[in-house]
């Protein structure tokens, strides 16, 4: 295996009890993230982004699991392959936060309000070196001051409670990084922060991406960051992914409706006023989705062929995937 | 130790919380100094039966002779001692159930949580007067019959916030760097338990005093000569006509002691509630 991670026909699977099948949230995923590459996962809220994320980390929450004939395979810095889908609590345990990494949507409640915010980093360390107090000291204020937090000594005694978003998400990402992960997920690591900050912490991101060789998962559903950060973007929709391409492409040329839509919808600052645009209709409930194309109900090019049969992701030109009958191959010849 | 003292300020600070701090602070003195404050032995015959409240009897006699006053300053060591280490057994095992079944859900939870339930189900009054049969007489069966009893209330207590504590994303993000499952729950989830769990044991102290009161009334708890308010009153059953006083006194402390927790417990919820806060 050459890439750091794949995901191959993943699902997560929300059992109904032991008569019904089970209701599906995320179906046939296929993802690869390269090393040191800056991956976007867009989609809007409840298309289970987040859920694929906790699944590579090995945190679904009960009672979700992975479904059957899922895989996700980890390379590791020595080489090794793992199958995360396979591995028992402990070992996963030791991934975490060693390997793989993750960066929380609301820094304010991620840190433990009853402990120092070098307790916290000190957490991280505990569980995966054996440095001793003063080493962990060293390390967590080194950590700080490449986060570029003004007066580390300080801050390190300090509770999550006296610091503010920016700041706190600066702590997150220290935290996060403190063993020099391979892999990096940062679920929406700027949707709670103003916008100054924002760009401060993405900034700060893409440094530390390149002094660390570390590849990043970034969850959002901005265009705008995906576009400031991201190399290649995964679009979902309704628990599948509907397009895969460079960001380049994507901007440049978005095959599948709902991609298009989602760009038009993006404001932008300075431009003519306009009516936002937005896509009629809302997302289906996973369980009812039917037989045909998942966005078929809101789609401006639907066709009876949508609402029978779903397409399946497709490759329209190299390295651009798609699903969508539109973009299907042989489309003229299937009419 | 800092957050006890800081919830002690808060308390005294309550109108409420003071009294029932004072009432249940002069309680315990009564209890540790007991050979001090009472004039005779408890089980010593010192008078005439049955003698009416005077000067040397302050409450009376009893149908033996024995100083009532005497009797009731040693029942409140029983009481006390049953309240602490009946819920003691109760919330240690409650709170381990609780933290168990919350944070691991699944099939684990649906086991403790339904041996819980059928613990529920029983009147605790009956489940201990079981259990004790099972156990047998005296002060130690009944402070364990009385422990088991409480257990399922810490138990759902417990796990209760637990589950309210485990979706918060600072546990979550504990998971996500790879800490174990047990400092999670004893650092990240515990100190969200405190508060429920410290106003359910002041209310349990209370319930556990009138359970272990009501069993000596029926005889199934401490038993004689060693007095217990609840068993003073079954003694004084007989003779509520010809000597009042053995039944009045035995049982104004009980409602007294009773009460006084029950306070406690309530202003001990304003206290630790911190929606109720400014």
């Amino acid at each position: 295996m050459e890439h750091l991670l794949e995901l191959r026909n993943l699902s997560i699977d929300l059992p109904r009890g032991k008569r019904q099948s089970p209701v599906k949230l995320v179906e046939g995923v296929d993802l690869t993230v390269r090393k040191k590459q800056n991956f976007g996962v867009v989609g809007e809220s409840g298309c289970g982004k987040s859920i694929t994320c906790s699944a590579i980390m090995g945190l679904l929450s009960y009672p979700l699991t992975v479904g059957a004939g899922s895989s996700i395979r980890f390379l590791k810095e020595n080489g090794e392959e793992l199958e995360i889908t396979s591995l028992s609590p402990a070992e996963l345990r030791k991934l975490r936060g060693k390997d793989i990494s993750m960066i929380f949507q609301e820094p304010m409640t991620a840190l433990d309000p009853m402990y120092t915010i070098e307790e916290q980093i000190n957490e991280t360390l505990r569980f995966h070196t054996s440095l001793s107090k003063p080493e962990m000291h060293e390390a967590a204020l080194a950590m700080l001051k490449k986060v570029k937090i003004p007066r580390p000594e300080q801050i390190l005694k300090d509770y999550p409670h006296h610091l503010s978003g920016g700041m706190l998400q600066r702590v997150m990402i220290a935290i996060a990084l403190i063993n020099n992960p391979r892999l990096l997920i940062a679920d929406e690591p700027t949707t709670a922060l103003d916008v100054t900050i924002q760009a401060q912490i993405l900034d700060l991101m893409n440094e530390l991406r390149e002094s660390y060789d570390t590849s990043v998962i970034m969850i959002t559903h901005d265009l705008g960051v995906i576009a400031e950060t991201c190399e290649e973007v995964a679009v979902f929709y309704a628990g599948q992914v509907v397009e895969q391409a460079s960001v380049e492409e994507i901007f440049r040329a978005a095959a599948h409706p709902y991609t298009a839509g989602l760009l038009k919808s993006v404001t932008s600052l300075g431009g003519e006023e306009k009516m936002l645009y937005t896509i009629q209709g809302a997302v289906p409930t996973a369980g009812n989705f039917g037989q045909g194309c998942r966005f078929a109900d809101r789609c401006e090019y639907c066709e009876s062929r949508c609402r029978e049969s779903a397409p399946a992701l497709t490759e329209i030109s190299p390295g651009h995937l798609c699903r969508c009958w539109l973009h299907a191959p042989g489309k003229e010849a299937a009419q | 130790m800092k957050k006890l003292l800081q919830t002690l300020r808060e308390l005294w600070r309550d109108p409420m919380g003071r009294i029932s701090l004072i009432g249940i602070l002069l309680i315990i003195l009564m209890a540790i100094f007991a050979p001090q404050l009472s004039h005779f032995k408890p089980d010593k015959m010192v008078g005439m039966p049955k003698a009416s409240l005077s000067a040397q009897f302050w409450f009376g006699t009893d149908n033996y002779g024995r100083d009532i006053f005497s009797r009731i300053v040693y029942g409140a060591r029983v009481s006390l001692q049953v309240g602490l280490i009946a819920v003691g057994i109760g919330a240690t095992a409650g709170y381990v159930l609780g933290l168990i079944a919350g944070y691991f859900e699944g099939w684990v939870d649906r086991v403790i949580m339904c041996l819980m339930d059928i613990l529920f189900a029983f009147p605790s009054i009956l489940l201990a007067i079981l259990i004790s049969t099972v156990l047998g007489r005296g002060l130690v069966p009944t402070m364990v019959a009385i422990g088991i009893v409480n257990i399922p209330v810490f138990a759902r207590t417990v796990r209760a916030s637990v589950i309210s504590a485990k979706g918060l994303e600072y546990v979550e993000n504990a998971r996500s760097v790879g800490v174990k499952t047990w400092p999670i729950l004893i650092r990240h989830i515990s100190p969200n338990v405190v508060a429920p769990f410290t106003v359910q044991a002041t209310l349990a102290l209370s319930s556990a005093i009138l359970t272990e009161a009501s069993m000596s009334f029926l005889g199934l708890g401490i038993q004689p000569p060693a007095s217990s308010w609840g068993s003073m009153l079954n003694e004084a059953r007989t003779f509520m006509e010809q000597a009042p006083w053995m039944a009045i006194f035995p049982a104004l402390f009980i409602i007294i002691t009773i009460l006084l927790f029950n306070i406690m417990g309530d202003s001990l919820r304003d206290v630790l509630d911190p929606k109720l806060k400014l």
